[in-house]
């Protein structure tokens, strides 16, 4: 079987460490990718500095965009949320370790996008933020 | 010719290509767009090659040649539905541009604030988007036919939908999600009865079986020609000849025009009325030999061929664990088998199928109302056609278990 499916993605696609929701929370945002139904919501925590000490994410969609979203959690926690804003896609595709199509790219970066949407306070983040 | 299986595998060049290493090509996605015989890819280069001119004006050999093939094309296209004339079929871009054309023309002129216009639920996007947006500028209402559980029409609701008098029903002959091929004679008789115009999205039937019309009594009735063997960029509308003769013109230009003042024009007789500009002329003649390709197969073949292929897959799908076909019990059913998997997402299914080699699609299929309605985003589609085997489904089958194996 190719690399694609790494035990890695599958792993955490079937029992992920950081899906849930926090209530309350600092900050939370959700998106998704109409293409695919892929849905991602991210709730986050952070102490007096500005470093996540919570995040959380919910939502449906494919192995890509799943295991992305908790492998990206898994990472930020942390890291404060100025360090967290230069996270790019290839930070992304790191801790995938695959290379992707510009199709589930998208899925790839679903989380990204949410979770820089909710630091940034925006509604809608361009796909150049990403 | 019959149906040849082994012949009409080699007659697809396509089919030969291994897609990955060790693995051939098992293409499942036909009710996207099917796969060309080499007839249909020559026919097109010997346009190019040989008699490359443009249409109707000129008058050298090359000119006449092409005049004379892409008018063919028309004829055999309505010798192939059984339209009463080849006034009656005009050339489109697809089907898609062919319900757009209705709307803009038939519809703006004869729809106004409150009428009704009946859909169903089942709808491709390209048979219910166009009506929005004529409904958001006239102020019409549009009411659908829900779909049943098991993926059918619920035609109990009919009788209340026609009381509103509808002036205008449209409804997909199949379906390219369920495969649901709906009862189109009944319909369109019941909608006659009520006064109202039917047209039928025929994108997913005129390739798979066969179409009649004038037996049908359809107003309207359009398909592509990427999904019936030939390429993209050709479609087909046909519309009764009164219809079509007191409709306006649709793009104007070139070619639509029987004379051109400063200030007025004077438009063309059908059906160049609504044929402006250049058109896709290689595109039509590959169209011609697509029809004549399936015209000798017989179409008769081509369904019973996919028939036999639907139930052998649903034999073999529907055991499978963690997956639920959509509209499995569907009484008359084409070659279109959609699932869901309670462990994989359906991309991901896709992504696993096609590392097999088995290429299938993965999405809402351009049915989103349909996928709400069944409260799923998105579905994984397998879908046969002439060239595919028991082999194929096999291979399908084998790809699935290794999804299985692998997030179960
Ligand atoms: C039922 C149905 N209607 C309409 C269309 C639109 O066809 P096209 O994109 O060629 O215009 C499709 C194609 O997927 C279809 O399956």
């Amino acid at each position: 079987m190719d690399d694609f499916y790494r035990e890695l993605i599958v792993e955490r696609y079937k029992n992920p460490v950081y899906k849930g929701e926090l209530d309350p929370h600092d900050f939370s945002y959700e998106d998704e990718n109409p293409l695919c139904g892929d849905h991602i919501h991210i709730d986050v925590r952070v102490d007096e500095d500005n470093k996540v000490t919570e995040a959380a994410f919910s939502g449906h969609g494919c192995a890509i965009s799943q295991a992305s979203a908790d492998l990206l959690l898994e990472s930020i926690i942390g890291k404060s949320l100025e360090e967290v804003k230069h996270f790019s896609k290839e930070d992304v595709l790191d801790l995938l370790g695959i290379e992707l199509g510009p199709v589930r790219l998208k899925c790839a970066l679903l989380s990204l996008k949410v979770l820089k949407a909710g630091i940034y306070g925006v509604g809608e983040l361009d796909e150049d933020l990403v | 010719m019959g149906f040849d299986k082994e012949k009409i595998i080699r007659d697809f060049p396509i089919l030969n290509r291994e897609i990955k290493p060790g693995k051939r090509l098992v293409y499942l996605d036909s009710t996207a767009t099917s796969q060309k015989p080499e007839v249909v890819i020559e026919a097109m280069n010997d346009y190019y090659r040989l008699y490359n001119a443009n249409i109707h004006r000129g008058v050298h050999t090359l000119a006449e040649e092409a005049t004379a093939m892409y008018e063919q094309s028309r004829v055999k296209v309505q010798k192939f539905i059984n339209a009463r004339s080849h006034k009656e079929i005009v050339f489109t871009r697809n089907a898609t541009e062919a319900i757009n054309l209705v709307a803009f023309t038939w519809g703006r002129q004869n729809l106004d604030a409150g009428d009704v216009v009946v859909l169903t639920e089942m709808e491709h996007h390209s048979n219910l988007v166009p009506w929005q947006m004529l409904a958001a500028e006239k102020n019409l209402r549009l009411e659908f036919i829900p779909v049943t559980e098991n993926g059918e029409l619920d035609l109990l609701e009919l009788p209340a939908l026609l009381n509103l008098k509808p002036k205008l029903f449209c409804f997909t002959h199949m379906s390219n999600v369920l495969g649901t091929i709906n009862p189109a004679k009944e319909l369109i008789s019941n909608a006659h009865k009520a006064g109202a115009v039917v047209l039928v999205d025929g994108a997913q039937s005129v390739p798979h079986f066969a179409v009649d019309v004038v037996d049908l009594d359809a107003d309207f009735y359009v398909f592509s020609a990427h999904k019936m063997l030939g390429p993209t960029g050709i479609g087909v509308l046909y519309g009764k000849e009164n219809l079509l003769n007191n409709m306006p013109p649709f793009l104007g230009g070139g070619d639509m025009i029987k004379k051109v003042q400063l200030r007025t024009f004077k438009p063309n007789d059908l059906p160049h009325k609504f044929e402006a500009g250049t058109p896709a002329i290689a595109e039509a003649i590959g169209l011609g030999a697509a029809v004549d390709y399936l015209a000798a197969i017989g179409m008769d073949h081509v369904l019973a061929h996919e028939k036999e292929l639907t139930a052998y897959g649903l034999e073999k799908i529907a055991p499978l664990e963690h997956l639920k076909i959509f509209g499995k019990d569907i009484t008359n059913k084409g070659g279109v088998i959609a699932f869901e998997m309670d462990i994989a997402h359906p991309h991901d299914v896709a992504q696993i199928l096609d590392m097999q080699g088995v290429a299938v699609r993965a999405g809402h299929h351009c049915a989103m109302p349909l996928h709400e309605k069944f409260h799923i985003p998105a579905t994984t589609r397998a879908s046969f056609y002439i060239y595919n085997t028991k082999e194929d489904i096999d291979k399908l089958v084998e790809g699935l278990q290794i999804v299985i194996d692998m997030f179960g």
